[in-house]
């Protein structure tokens, strides 16, 4: 049986098309969920993907997270379903508390996007099993809204407890404290990232295919299971 | 009609680059002596009913899940006195 990965669509996401393709390149079936809809038609992963949902109105990701398809994308994700979420979709994680922390305004108050260098720091989560611990990649990175800030305790508890998905290299594009791009949940199934592994999956379109892992790694996780 | 006031600002640890893009560019208009800027959020809700206390505590549950962060932000709740 094919693997089916939901791809969510709130109004203003722009990265659902890319995400899907990657979904499919990765060898699974891409499922389309609409944001007014609490069905997730029986898919065995969800990703979040980036964008201005609702315009960013009030705060990124703030209204989205109380659509009803996130109802049950959190009640899901508590059970152990994987979720990524990126970029906007990495908003919507933290405001939706399955991930602590919040994504505020860049540090230098512009709009960055280049090609981004990251370490992977931890390989064993759903969607980061593909990688090394320590592998540094290059993918996409596009945001505004990007810092990821959280309290002291907190970020030490991230570090203490192997939660650091990714980490910026050579530059931090966005002042995000002590260099995070991406962070898990306590299960590992929930990842947020602020980067885009998904415009990194054919040689054409990317900077590289490096980012193909993320949706490869789902795949493998739920085989397995 | 009643209106409560909800005001949201950034916690002070949290750094805030608007407001500090604000404070930079007050000196250039020429105006002097501002050491400091903070930009936050004003929400004003206009009540269908009265302002009694079960209004005002729905309306701090509304601001606590939705209308702030208290990730990275505070709030305070208050009411608009009639005829100002």
């Amino acid at each position: 049986m094919t693997t089916r990965v939901g791809v969510v669509t709130f109004p203003g996401s722009l990265d659902d098309r890319d995400a899907q393709r990657a979904v499919r390149l990765a060898g699974a079936e891409p499922v389309a969920l609409w944001h007014r809809d609490k069905d997730l038609h029986q898919v065995d992963a969800v990703v979040l993907p980036g964008g201005f949902s609702y315009g960013d109105y009030l705060r990124c990701g703030a209204i989205s997270r109380f659509s009803p398809v996130m109802d049950t994308i959190i009640e899901q994700a508590k059970l152990g379903m994987p979720v990524l979420g990126i970029c906007n979709g990495f908003q919507v994680l933290c405001e939706s508390h399955l991930l602590p922390g919040a994504l505020t305004r860049n540090d230098s108050l512009h709009f960055v996007c280049r090609d981004q260098k990251l370490r992977i720091e931890n390989a064993e989560t759903a969607w980061t099993r593909d990688y090394s611990a320590g592998q540094e990649i290059v993918v996409p990175l596009k945001n505004g809204e990007g810092r990821f800030v959280a309290d002291g305790h907190v970020l030490d508890q991230l570090e203490a407890e192997g939660r650091i998905v990714a980490r910026y290299l050579d530059v931090n594009p966005n002042g995000s404290y002590r260099d995070i791009a991406g962070i898990t949940n306590a299960a590992g199934n929930v990842v947020g990232l602020m980067p885009h592994p998904e415009h990194a999956v054919e040689p054409l379109t990317g900077p590289s295919t490096e980012g193909l892992g993320f949706f490869t790694s789902v795949l493998k996780q739920l085989v397995n299971a | 009609m009643a209106r409560v006031v909800v005001d949201v600002m950034l916690k002070p640890e949290i750094l805030d680059p608007q407001g500090q893009a604000v404070q930079r560019a007050l000196p250039r208009l020429g105006f002097a002596g501002i050491a400091d800027v903070r930009q936050g959020k004003r929400f004003e809700l206009e009540l269908e009913g009265p302002v009694d206390d079960a209004a005002l505590a729905r309306i701090r549950e509304a601001a606590e899940t939705f209308l702030a962060n208290t990730v990275i932000e505070d709030f305070t709740v208050r009411v608009e006195e009639e005829g100002k």
